[in-house]
Formats: C-alpha cells, structure tokens, sequence
C-alpha cells in the first residue's frame, strides 16, 4: 500500500546530529575555539560583523564556528540574534577625521599632512604559498614599533574640498536618520538609506557592480582619495544627560573615492565623492561601496542611468545576501502542489500543439 | 628548456623557472608580441595566467617582462614616474627573486623599463622596451563597453563614437579630451589606448626608437608600437591635442619641463611640487650641482 512521504521529526534530528558531526570535524584534532577564530581569522570575522550589522568580534567568532566557516550562514545567525537586542538612541556621528589611524593610504597625492601609513596589508606581498606556515612554528616577530608622531591627518576629501573642487554635500539636520533595519526601502531611495543597505550589503555582490562600472558599464572614472582604517570613539547622547557620553571604539574602515562631474548649468565641474564605511577591516567591502555609492548617485546628478550600478531597485534589492540565499534556497522546499498544475498545463498545451500539427500534416497529404 | 637550466642566476629561488613563468607560456606570450609588433595598435588576445600579484597591480607588464627578459638585461621598474614607489618596489623585487637580473632606477642605462602611468623624461633609444601595464586596452570601453561590438568598430576603422565623444567636451567643457588615458592613433590605422598615461606623456610615443609594448593581464590582450611608427593624440585641426602639466617649476631640481606631482605639506592650502620621474630629477640636480 502506498504511504505518503511525511516531514520526518526522526529525519530531521538524525540530519542536524549529522551537520554537527561534521561541524566538529575529526575529533582527533583540537577543537577551534571562538576566541582563536578571532584572532586569527580576523577578517572573516570583519565580514561577518558588517554583513551581519552587528559589531561583536566575539558573536561574529561564534556564528563562523557555528556555520562551519559559511560567512553568509554566519552573517544570518548574527542578524538574527542582534534583532533580540534592545535598541539604545543612534550615535552621534563618528568621527573619522580623529581616527586613531593603523592604515591610511592615498592614491591621488604622494604625499601629504600625517602621510602614507602602509599598516597591516597583503597590499604588495607575492601570492606565493607560504608552505612554512603548514607547520606549526614560532610566532612571526613583531616589526619594530616607532613613536607616533601626533601629527593630525586631515581627510583628503576636506583639503580637495578646501580649494572648492570637491561638490559639497548637502548640510544635515537635526532629525533622526532614516533606519533601514525598522522601515522598509522608499524609492528612489535617499542617500543616507542607500549607504545603510550598501554597508551590510554582500561583498561579492558589490564588488562585481563596482567592478562593472570600471570596465564602461557606468561610466565611472574613480580615484582613491583616502582609505584609512583604525579605531574611532562611539559617543551616545542619552536624553536625560544632555550631553555625548563615549561607549567605546570600535574598528572601521573607511573609502572616498573621487570622480570626475561634468557639471551643469547652474553648478561648476568638480569632483564628487562616492563614500565607503564598513565594520572592521574591510578594505574591498569599502573600495566597492564608494564605488557603487558614486554610480547610484547618477540619478541625482541628472547623469544617464543605463548600468544596473546606477539603478536603485536591482542594486539595493538585491545586496543583502541573507535575503538573496532565503529566497535562492527556497527552490529547495518542496513545490510540489504548484508543480502539479505546472505539469497539467504543460500537458494540455503540448496536447494541442500535437493536433495543430497533425491537422497541418494531414491537410499537406 | 635546457636553456632555462643554464639562464637560472645563482642567487635566485629555485623553486621557480626563470623569469617565473614555464618556458611553453613565455613562448606563447613572445608570439603575441610578434603579431602585435606586426599590426601596430591592435589587440591581440592571449592566454594570460595567474600570476602571484593581485589582478589591475601589472599583471600584463609582468608577463610581458617576464616572457622577454634574458640573464643579461638591465630592468627598471616605475609607477607613477618613481622607482621608489611601492608597488615598483614589489615588482623590482619579483623578478629579482624569480629572475635574479641586474636591476636599476636609471634610465638610460635600462634595456627593459617596465611602468605604470609614466613615460621617463629623458629620452628613450634604439633598442630600449618599454613595458606598459595596461587596465583597460579597449580605448572605447567607456563608450561601448561590448567587447564584441568594439572589435567590430576597429575592423571597420569607425572611431566616430571617440570623436563624437571628444566633440561633445570641447563643445560643453571648452577643451577637448581625458586628461589621462587620451586615445591614440597609430600607424594612420588603430585607434589605441594609450594606457592610463598623462596626456603629457602621449608625445613620446610618436616616433619613438624604443620598442613599445602593452600588456593587459585581466583582460588577456597584448598590443605593440614598434619603433619609429606614427602616433597621434585624437584631435581636430582647429583644437589640437594638447599636454597638460602643473605649471610651475620641481622644488627639488627647479624643472620647468618636467611633469609634476602635487604635494599637499598642510592642511591651509600649502602645496609643493616635484618632478614625478625620480631619476630624472637626480640627473637634474647633479647636473645643477656640478655646475655650481
């Protein structure tokens, strides 16, 4: 007798006993702690805290080890949990003009006030294997460390901006900022929401857009102005005290690409600035992002949109990589009632199409 | 391959053939060569490999270099004019690990001169290469980014879509043309890009006695200028081409020829100004120096 194919509870246990099982991996070898997937994989620890939009190194550590090392799975489970969390008043802006600098470099100038700090970076390394690294050895030596010098580095952005080359951005005011993670997209979507979902938006996803508008699907003529990266302080103004309190630093990275604006009548050619901020060091996160940024401003500077880098809706609707794998992975739950009436229909088509056929051949002989 | 056994320098990595690549690639990457030498100005495709330098960093130069350079050459290695800029460092340093040739940062006395956006100032002589890593070879791209589209428009020699284009800046901007990166004509026949390259810089391509090559890794094309072949800058008759560089005289070697990098020395509007070609402005001073 035939017995319907039932969901399974035993299925289902017996399937995650198994995923964690090859989580944990051969049990002969040591397991990997939170605390080592922080230090030592730094930056897929970055990743998943700015995709996940959550700054906690140790979460993000533990959705890694959780997702068997699947950023996108472990940016999900950081999502999800930081959606349990009460919410404080938005920061104060931060301020990245003092950050406390590790890297800082800038392509259009060589040189320039506070100058070129190369910082940690595989920036001019050669990508050969390094086999010595297989084996488990001393810990590198640290470089020599020189004093810090003090002296102020200026945003390059704000000394272009000094000689009125730059296009200025319009003054902000005092109303709250527009929260993506609480409000749905308007379109065409205003900048400050724009930058929220590039910022927790997928690495690949916009680095393959920023990539296309490099290669004339967008018409981009980018230079890297500044890339810094390093701790900048996050101040909350609670209402009760009146006054910015700081709640710590955390690490960002931060791009302003300029380019190159034809102008119009009423405003001078200049330069405009496609601006990158991403969670810890992300530096391709943050290049893609200004780059991306720059090319959905297209609209706004009554430029041509003809790149998908410049349409609102395929870019924003399309960067968040939680929602572009639910709904990809959803092909694989079962769509068997939809795919009945697909295979009647198919049926009763192809059924005609086979008597118009014969009424053709028979009306030839 | 026996010949690479004896061109292996002594104090290089033995892991490595010589000059990186296996001597079957550097074979095919010289044929290229040859058929770009013999059609000035136009792309040829080629089997471009990983190399262990990160894609749009001169992956194209380095496998250019690689394929021609010989135990006795002389190389230089420039970006942005200046042989000590980092990533000439990097890449000076590749070949001498895998290649262990004799390198310099002077000129003249350079066989090969692999670069990025610059053209030395003095002048380049018979028997010289040039080696230019090259991001975009299409010079159309940012007007018709379809590759097959663009290669139709070079068969047909119908470039009016880059004339239309410098038409349209001169009539909205008052002059003509891109900066850098300004498309030539070579050989009365191709129109090239000239790679990222100053404006000022495209003079010294026309008629030039060094031999000149473009490689562009990820896009996997090669092109060539051959010695003394016509290049011209895109123009009209009535606005001619014209090189741009910052006017003032090198606060290092007092320069008024030269092209200049801006140097930002405060945050109150302060600027100075030096040769961007390093070796070029070490001659100059000495020269200055025994002359006082």
């Amino acid at each position: 007798m035939y017995v319907a194919v039932k969901g399974g509870d035993a299925a289902i246990a017996a399937a995650h006993a198994w995923l964690a099982e090859q989580r944990r991996g051969d049990t002969a070898l040591p397991e990997l702690s939170a605390a080592q997937v922080a230090e030592q994989l730094g930056l897929a620890v970055d990743r998943v805290m700015a995709e996940g939009s959550c700054h906690d190194r140790e979460l993000a550590a533990l959705a890694i080890k959780q997702a068997r090392g699947d950023l996108i799975e472990a940016a999900f489970l950081l999502r999800a949990y930081r959606n349990t969390l009460t919410r404080f008043p938005a920061a104060e802006p931060v301020d990245t003009g003092a950050m406390r600098v590790r890297r800082r470099i800038s392509a259009t100038y060589k040189d320039m006030p506070g100058g070129q700090v190369l910082g940690p970076t595989f920036d001019y390394t050669h990508r050969l294997l390094d086999f010595a690294l297989l084996a488990e050895g001393e810990a590198p030596t640290p470089p020599e460390e020189s004093e810090a010098t003090g002296a102020p580095m200026p945003r390059v952005s704000d000394i272009l901006a000094q000689e009125g080359l730059m296009r200025r951005e319009p003054p902000g005011d005092d109303a709250p900022p527009p929260d993506l993670t609480r409000d749905p997209l308007p379109f065409p979507a205003p900048r400050a929401l724009r930058l929220q979902s590039l910022a927790r938006g997928d690495e690949g996803f916009l680095l393959g857009l920023g990539y296309s508008t490099q290669r004339g699907y967008g018409n981009a003529h980018p230079f890297v102005a500044e890339l810094r990266m390093g701790e900048v302080e996050v101040l909350i103004t609670p209402p009760e005290l009146g006054f910015p309190i700081s709640l710590g630093e955390i690490t960002v990275t931060e791009c302003q690409m300029v380019n190159q604006f034809a102008g119009q009548a009423d405003t001078p050619p200049q330069f405009t600035r496609g601006y990158g901020l991403s969670l810890g060091h992300s530096e391709r996160k943050a290049m893609a992002m200004a780059l991306v940024d720059r090319a959905l401003m297209a609209r706004d500077l009554g430029e041509e949109v003809t790149a998908p880098a410049q349409d609102h809706e395929f870019v924003l609707l399309h960067a968040d990589n939680v929602e572009a794998t639910g709904f990809v992975e959803h092909l694989k739950l079962p769509h068997h009632v939809d795919f009945q009436s697909e295979l009647e229909k198919l049926r009763s088509i192809r059924a005609r199409w086979e008597a118009a056929r014969n009424g053709v051949a028979e009306a030839a002989e | 391959m026996t010949a690479s056994a004896h061109m292996q320098a002594p104090d290089t990595d033995p892991g490595y053939n010589f000059a990186y690549l296996d001597e079957a690639t550097k074979r095919m990457i010289r044929r290229t060569l040859l058929k770009a030498i013999a059609i000035p100005g136009h792309q040829i495709p080629f089997g471009a490999r990983e190399m262990p330098l990160p894609y749009g960093w001169g992956t194209g130069g380095i496998q250019v270099t690689a394929s021609i350079l010989g135990p006795d050459d002389t190389l230089k290695v420039i970006d942005q004019g200046a042989d000590d800029t980092t990533n000439a460092v990097s890449i000076r340093r590749f070949f001498h690990r895998v290649a262990g040739v004799r390198t310099t940062t002077r000129t003249a006395e350079a066989t090969i001169i692999q670069t990025r956006h610059r053209i030395p100032e003095r002048p380049l002589t018979e028997g010289q290469v040039m080696v230019f890593q090259v991001p975009m070879p299409e010079p159309l791209f940012k007007l018709e980014p379809r590759l097959a589209e663009t290669r139709r428009l070079h068969a047909l020699g119908d470039y009016s879509l880059a004339q239309v284009k410098l038409y349209e800046d001169i009539a909205r901007q008052g002059e003509g043309g891109s900066s850098y990166s300004h498309p030539v004509m070579v050989n009365h026949r191709y129109l090239m890009s000239p790679s990222p390259i100053p404006g000022f810089d495209n003079p010294k391509l026309h008629m030039s006695p060094a031999l000149m090559l473009f490689g562009a890794g990820r896009e996997k094309k090669i092109y060539a200028v051959p010695p003394y072949t016509s290049v011209v800058s895109l123009d009209f008759d009535d606005h001619p081409f014209r090189p741009v560089r910052a006017p003032h005289a090198c606060a290092a070697c007092g320069s008024t020829t030269s092209y200049l990098d801006e140097i930002v020395t405060d945050d109150r509007g302060g600027r100075m100004f030096v040769c961007s070609d390093t070796d070029h402005c070490a001659e100059n001073q000495m020269a200055r120096k025994a002359a006082e």
